[in-house]
């Protein structure tokens, strides 16, 4: 379970995090919604010590994150960034078999490649791809890559930050399933970013709103509908008038 | 009150130099002790390698040996002054290994190589790549810093070896070829006249000057800002940051092996 707790992070004179407070159960996929630019990456870097928190804690089973091994605990993660962030020094392979080519999990080479090669047909691509470079490929492509690499070495917990934007709708639906997938049979815990409504609704078991450097709302995915919230309405239906400015 | 702020200000400038050197010396220091500990990244090692030093060979080659047959011509127009013509082997084999040779490859180290780690880890920050390399479990000092500050550590000296040997037959060339000096004597009063510490400080200085340009690249690359603009900014600073501390490096480094 992962325990967040007043987490505050401020950029200069810029408060993006004011107080976090939620919590993610083992085996279960959270989607955080939210506004663009309302902190929803930090959140998530904030997590992974990607980004130190000015306040508030963080809890991985009960044991504060800053208090446990880097290593151990990096090594129970994957993450797709929201811009890919892949390697382009290296092929496609490469990239998704980065943890399985080094380190503790390190496997021979032929086997690490099989493994991304099907990790590369899971997110819709053909093995083709695998010994071109990032650059080569298109963004939708890049960001199936870096999914690929983020589930490559079947971590217990995968952050997914946006995995759907621009990928066309067929495409999208493979994702999603595959999300899905991960968590109810793999186990895995999941925190999904996306502004999506039917990829939230296809991979969610809770909802959370981030809105004004907090929590807006947050519950399980059937009671979006009825949040009462005028803030998450707004949001899910996409209405330009309403609590939410348009201009932030 | 102007004097006031003008004291205000020298001294924000000076704490902010010493903030930074105490930064770049942490730096260092962790670089220098991911090379130690395992794991070791050798393949990224040899691409260092590869880059730094063999990649760098035809634009020291070409720096040194223009430079030495420049140095000949000078010192056998300005010798000719005091009819001191014939000085032109030593002053030319003590110029080159002591001080040209290491100052120049070291220069052209800082604009090759320094710039271009500057640039590529920079990149790699701003798109996040530095940070993927963390949650991929894989420590961004030891994969990308360790193995190009090392590579430069082993392999610049090499190239200022090449450099002083390359500079000094540039001389000779000109020499032999031109202002008409016998070969065979040139060759002989260069051996005879070059001592054991003069290369070796040739090779202490290259060894120090590569240190700095690939520290001063992989710190300016992975403090870069956001964005192009980020990025930029980050190459031209390594560079110059480079550039100077090599020049006063080598005014040190002289110091301690020449005068005291
Ligand atoms: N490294 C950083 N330095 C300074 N400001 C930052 C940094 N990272 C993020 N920010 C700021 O934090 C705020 C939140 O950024 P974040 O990337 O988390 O937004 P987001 O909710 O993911 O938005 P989007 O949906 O558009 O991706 C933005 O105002 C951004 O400018
Ligand atoms: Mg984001």
């Amino acid at each position: 379970m992962i325990e967040l707790s007043n987490l505050s992070k401020a950029f200069g004179a810029n408060h993006v995090l004011r107080g976090v407070n939620l919590e993610i159960n083992k085996g279960t996929s959270m989607v955080i919604i939210g506004g663009s630019g309302t902190g929803k990456s930090v959140l998530l870097k904030c997590i992974l010590g990607l980004v130190s928190p000015d306040a508030g804690t963080i809890t991985l089973d009960g044991r504060d994150v800053t208090q446990q091994d880097r290593d151990a605990f990096l090594a129970r993660f994957g993450m797709l960034f929201q811009g890919g962030a892949l390697f382009d020094s290296l092929p496609v392979w490469q990239n998704v078999a980065f943890r399985l080519l080094r380190g503790s999990l390190k496997r021979p080479k032929a086997e690490a490649r099989e493994i991304a090669i099907e990790k590369l047909r899971r997110v819709g691509l053909t093995p083709d791809v695998a010994d071109r470079f990032p650059a080569e490929l298109s963004g939708g492509m890049q960001k199936r890559v870096g999914l690929a690499r983020a589930i490559a070495a079947e971590p217990e917990i995968i952050f997914f930050d946006e995995p759907t934007t621009g990928l066309d709708p067929i495409m999208a639906g493979v994702i999603n399933d595959l999300i899905r997938e991960i968590v109810t049979e793999m186990g895995a815990t999941a925190m999904t970013i996306t502004h999506d409504m039917s990829s939230v609704r296809a991979i969610a078991d809770n909802v959370a709103m981030l809105h004004g450097g907090k929590i807006r709302w947050t519950g399980p995915v059937s009671q979006l509908d009825h949040s009462g919230d005028a803030h998450v309405d707004q949001f899910i239906h996409g209405r330009a008038e309403g609590p939410i400015e348009a201009v932030r | 009150m102007a004097l006031l702020q003008a004291l205000g200000a020298l001294g924000r400038a000076t704490l902010a130099l010493l903030a930074a050197i105490g930064r770049v010396t942490l730096f260092a220091l962790s670089a220098v002790s991911h090379m130690v500990r395992p794991p070791f990244y050798g393949r990224e090692l040899a691409v260092a390698l590869l880059n730094i030093g063999w990649l760098s060979l035809p634009v020291v080659g070409l720096t040194a040996v223009f430079t030495g047959a420049a140095l000949a011509l000078q010192i056998y127009s300005g010798g000719a002054r005091f009819s001191a013509e014939a000085v032109v082997p030593q002053i030319v084999a003590i110029g080159m290994v002591r001080e040209l040779g290491p100052v120049l490859v070291g220069l052209m180290i800082a604009a090759r190589v320094t710039s271009s780690i500057a640039a590529e880890i920079a990149t790699m920050k701003v798109t996040e790549q530095i940070d993927a390399l963390t949650t991929l479990s894989t420590n961004p000092m030891k994969y990308l810093v360790a193995p190009r500050v090392l590579a430069a550590l082993i392999v610049v000296p090499l190239l200022v070896a090449v450099g002083d040997v390359i500079g000094v037959f540039g001389g000779f060339a000109v020499a032999t070829g031109s202002l008409g000096f016998n070969p065979a004597s040139y060759l002989k009063n260069t051996v005879d006249f070059l001592e054991p510490l003069d290369v070796l400080s040739s090779l202490a200085k290259g060894c120090a000057f590569g240190g700095i340009a690939a520290t001063m690249g992989c710190y300016f690359g992975m403090n870069s800002g956001r964005g192009a603009q980020g990025v930029g900014r980050a190459t031209k600073g390594s560079v110059e940051a480079a550039a100077i501390l090599i020049l006063a490096a080598n005014f040190v480094l002289t110091g301690v092996f020449f005068s005291l």
